[in-house]
């Protein structure tokens, strides 16, 4: 018999960051007892780190705007791996889900005549990014937080949940964590789980992603039989801080070039024109001029290749350096004080102008930022079914990073955030309605509960020298340097290999001290998951012998035929992790004819 | 600055037993709500860090039960507040090149709060002020569905929503810092301002004064702008959202036609600071005695 607190809910939502939070607010709006778990306190999840803006076809500032103009960036963006379906229902949707931000208090940015202006981001063909200045998912979180106050969601926070629970069926009825302040375990039954824990940064050396993102709800979805598809996918965002050493991998948000801020090489060449692929040629400025144009005339002239979407600008910038044509301390040059006004870039990028201050000591409104490629986002993660949300487990759902499908190969700047709200409430409704239909309290196996229990402090009694730190720092550098920006086949077995020596080393981690807020036990526990999703990670960008979007392959460069239509699916099968290749689901004849030459 | 941060919850550190030289000298504390100490702990500084990083080096080689509770370590998220060398701000914001090296750095929890374990204190006092705030209530959209609002109407309430939830305006507020009995009538610098951008959205039709007053107990706050200093937003707490809160409370008292005018435009009251401490301190402030500042704070 273990000794852990007992609560009962119809939806469990593990996690709370914008995804987390739009599903339970959606919840407990259709009825459901709902409660909303996260590992840090309520407010503090990575959403809260969003800088640019959230994409929505409002059309406010360029009235051409359409949802069929979204759908489309997207899925080029993605480089047409994304789940055709989730990028309509996202192009369509996100609309209202920002209109409803606003609803719930959200003060976004006001064109002249007082509607939501919106911001030119990478591969949008309209400014789109509905924003704050640059903190966008300060904004939308707080939004979102009070709104889920106000309606008395039940919230656990700084609890983290180890695994999930399922019936005999194998349908998942609950699941099992702790109190991080006292380590004091918890068991929740529930009628339905959605997973909401973000990305899985933090595998990597230098990533702008926050402490949380250890990829823990694609580790649970797996664990518990579900699908991941895509997990190749991995972001490098082009523009990361790459000096002071401490302040290395943190965002320079993609606003800086929405915003008129250049890339420049060492020798101060505007080094972007050279690197403009033949997919996005006919729709990018072949000069500077016409690039200069565009910013105030969309229909004349073509964006300039710096606001090509992130893969391109992230291989380029990494060209740059490999040649020696890169900044000082191994980046390149991102000038927005050339371009703006010092008041300007105080008003549009406040938070950027204090980063760099602060922990970089430059004045951005007269110097030149240093910047260069870093882990920034999971395109990959849990497999849904696109209208739900519903994972390939019965009572399981995914919404927000955690989830993949939605973005293809590689995410639009923007295209996250609306992510969250869109797919975050359908994810709350389909968990609500299957939990309304089914009857009586969730039954949990108290066995399974003494397992992940037993198993989670286990950590406590192990004996050597294996430190959950030191892992940790050696599994990110693997990940950093064998399954980064541009992989091969070499080192990816490399990295295979080095994953199961530091899944053993892993489990052998001793743990000191007690159970009272031990960030050591917790680390160990983290590594699990992100063990388990690297791996998946690893084995799918081994699959995948073809380059596309996020996912670089120096041995096999370009699209390749024969993985045009195919995701890469990982799962647990008897105790090791596989991938296999499945067919892409295809879109409708009227939705293909929106990528017909000429059509825009 | 103003900040009275008290004597150090501990004693003396314990000495290490063989410290390299020129090493950084950190004091950090550790313990729990039964009670605690600094412990001293030497690193090799390098370059460009920030007292974040420090710690979970500390962590990495050295404690690695040292708990310590952070997020985004960009200062986007307000969840390492502490107290560096007794002064309240996030161990991710301060460059350790901004301190002193000729004597150890010393890191402790922030002192209002009940200390959880370490450097990570208890704020659910916080989140349970959260729950009471009446919640924003627009008013009917145009008719294409949209609302509309001036860019000059929300710069203030911008301003307020800048506020990551560090807590550390609530940490060094006279009125709690060192009076646990006044929490459960004041609701701090941190829900002043949440019920000032409530207050001064341009579409909320929600009349929150008496609730501010009473419940809420502004009253209690009398403007010594500890808040303010130590906001690492740079929010104007005090000039922005405390004063104008008080005034607007003093005000439709005497004048509901001009609360309702204000609320109707939606611009934030201007600010005449003198004024409104005229007007709060002659009718409303009521600081219990236990809330009068300390010698030495500036009002
Ligand atoms: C610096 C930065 C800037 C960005 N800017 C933009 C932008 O401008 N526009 C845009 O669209 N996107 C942007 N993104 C991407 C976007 O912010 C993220 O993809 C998104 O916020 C993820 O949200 P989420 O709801 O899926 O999860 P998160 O916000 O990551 O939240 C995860 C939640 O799960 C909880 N959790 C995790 N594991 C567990 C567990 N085991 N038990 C309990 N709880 C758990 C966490 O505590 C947290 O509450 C940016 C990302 C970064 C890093």
């Amino acid at each position: 018999m273990t000794d852990t607190e007992r609560y009962d809910f119809d939806v469990v939502v593990i996690g709370a960051g914008g995804a987390g939070l739009r599903a339970a607010i959606e919840a407990r709006e259709k009825g459901a007892r709902t409660a909303l778990v996260c590992k840090s306190l309520l407010g503090k999840a990575h959403t809260v780190m969003a800088e640019g803006g959230i994409a929505a076809a409002l059309g406010s500032v360029w009235p051409e705007d359409s949802w069929e103009v979204h759908f489309r960036d997207t899925m080029r963006g993605g480089k047409m791996l994304n789940n055709w379906r989730m990028a309509q229902i996202h192009a369509l949707e996100s609309p209202d889900r920002v209109l409803e931000l606003e609803e719930w208090g959200a003060l976004f940015d006001r064109t002249p005549d007082g509607r939501i202006l919106q911001r030119d981001f990478g591969g949008h063909r309209y400014a789109r990014l509905a924003h704050v200045g640059d903190r966008t998912g300060l904004e939308m979180i707080r939004a979102l937080q009070h709104r889920a106050v106000s309606i008395g969601i039940d919230v656990f926070m700084e609890c983290k949940i180890v695994r999930l629970l399922q019936d005999g069926t194998g349908a998942v009825n609950g699941a099992v964590g702790f109190w991080r302040e006292s380590g004091r375990f918890l068991t929740f039954g529930a009628k339905a789980v959605v997973l909401a824990t973000g990305g899985i940064g933090k595998a990597w050396k230098f990533t702008t992603n926050s402490w949380e993102c250890t990829g823990d709800g694609m580790a649970l979805a797996l664990w518990a039989g579900a699908d991941l598809i895509d997990m190749e996918a991995v972001q490098f965002h082009p523009t990361g801080m790459v000096w002071p050493p401490s302040a290395r991998g943190l965002l320079v948000t993609e606003g800086v070039r929405g915003d008129g801020g250049v890339l420049k090489n060492r020798d101060g060449e505007r080094f972007m024109f050279n690197y403009i692929s033949p997919f996005f040629a006919a729709e990018t400025a072949e000069t500077i001029e016409e690039g200069d144009h565009w910013y105030t005339n969309k229909k004349d002239f073509r964006r300039p290749p710096e606001l090509l979407p992130r893969d391109e600008v992230a291989r380029a910038i990494n060209s740059e350096v490999k040649a020696g044509r890169g900044s000082p301390h191994g980046g390149v040059f991102l000038d927005i004080a050339s371009r703006r006004t010092p008041e300007e870039i105080r008003r549009l990028l406040p938070s950027m102008y204090h980063q760099f201050k602060e922990l970089a000591d430059i004045d951005i409104t007269t110097t030149p930022m240093e910047v260069g490629p870093t882990c920034h986002y999971a395109m990959g993660g849990i497999r849904v079914e696109a209208d739900s949300e519903a994972t390939t487990v019965a009572g399981l759902y995914a919404a927000g990073e955690t989830a993949g499908g939605m973005h293809g190969s590689n995410r639009l700047g923007g295209n996250s955030l609306s992510d969250l709200v869109v797919f975050g409430r359908r994810a709350g409704l389909a968990a609500a309605e299957r939990a309304l239909e089914i009857p009586g309290a969730p039954q949990v196996s108290e066995a399974q509960v003494v397992d992940v229990t037993r198993h989670a402090t286990s950590y406590f009694d192990n004996e050597g020298a294996e430190d959950a730190y030191a892992v940790h720092r050696e599994l990110q550098e693997t990940m950093q340097a064998l399954v980064g920006i541009i992989r091969i086949e070499s080192e990816l077995l490399e990295a295979k290999e080095k994953l199961a020596v530091l899944a053993e080393r892993a489990s052998k981690c001793a743990v000191e001290g007690n159970l009272q807020f031990n960030p050591g036990w917790h680390l160990a526990l983290d590594l699990e998951s992100m063990l388990a999703v690297s791996n998946c990670t690893t084995l799918s960008a081994i699959e995948r012998r073809e380059s596309r979007g996020g996912h670089t392959r120096d041995d096999y460069p370009g699209f390749r035929p024969e993985f045009e239509n195919v995701n890469m699916i990982t799962r647990l099968v008897d105790g090791e992790y596989v991938v296999a290749q499945e067919p892409k689901p295809q879109m409708p004849d009227e939705l293909a004819k929106l990528f017909e030459e000429g059509a825009h | 600055m103003a900040i009275d941060t008290g004597p150090a919850p501990s004693t003396a550190p314990e000495p290490p037993s063989d410290a390299p030289p020129k090493d950084l000298v950190m004091h950090l504390w550790r313990g729990d709500a039964s009670g605690g100490r600094f412990q001293e702990y030497h690193v090799a500084p390098q370059e460009g860090e920030v007292v974040l990083d420090v710690v979970h080096r500390i962590q990495a080689t050295q404690a690695p039960d040292l708990a310590v509770r952070w997020n985004c370590k960009a200062g986007k998220c307000g969840s390492c507040s502490a107290e560096i060398n007794g002064r309240p701000a996030l161990m991710c914001m301060t460059r350790m090149s901004t301190l002193p090296t000729d004597q150890p750095v010393t890191v402790s929890p922030m002192r209002a709060f009940p200390i959880m374990r370490d450097l990570v204190t208890d704020v659910s006092y916080n989140f349970e002020v959260a729950k009471l705030i009446p919640a924003f209530k627009p008013g009917p959209k145009d008719p294409d569905g949209l609302h509309r609002m001036a860019q000059v109407d929300i710069d203030r309430g911008q301003e307020f929503h800048k506020c990551i939830e560090c807590f550390l305006c609530q940490n060094v507020c006279h009125v709690i810092r060192d009076h646990e009995e006044n929490k459960p009538r004041y609701a701090g610098p941190r829900f002043f301002v949440r019920l000032a951008e409530l207050e001064m959205h341009p579409l909320d039709t929600l009349d929150r004064r008496d609730y501010i007053h009473e419940d809420m107990g502004i009253g209690y706050c009398n403007i010594t702008k500890c808040c303010t200093e130590v906001c690492p937003e740079d929010i104007h707490i005090t000039d922005n959202a405390i004063i104008p809160l008080k005034e607007r409370i003093v005000d439709s008292r005497y004048d509901p036609v001009a609360w309702l005018g204000r609320k109707i435009t939606g611009r934030p009251t201007p600010l005449r600071a003198s004024e409104a401490r005229k007007h709060t301190g002659a009718a409303h402030a009521q600081p219990p005695a236990a809330a009068t500042p300390e010698p030495g704070d500036s009002a």
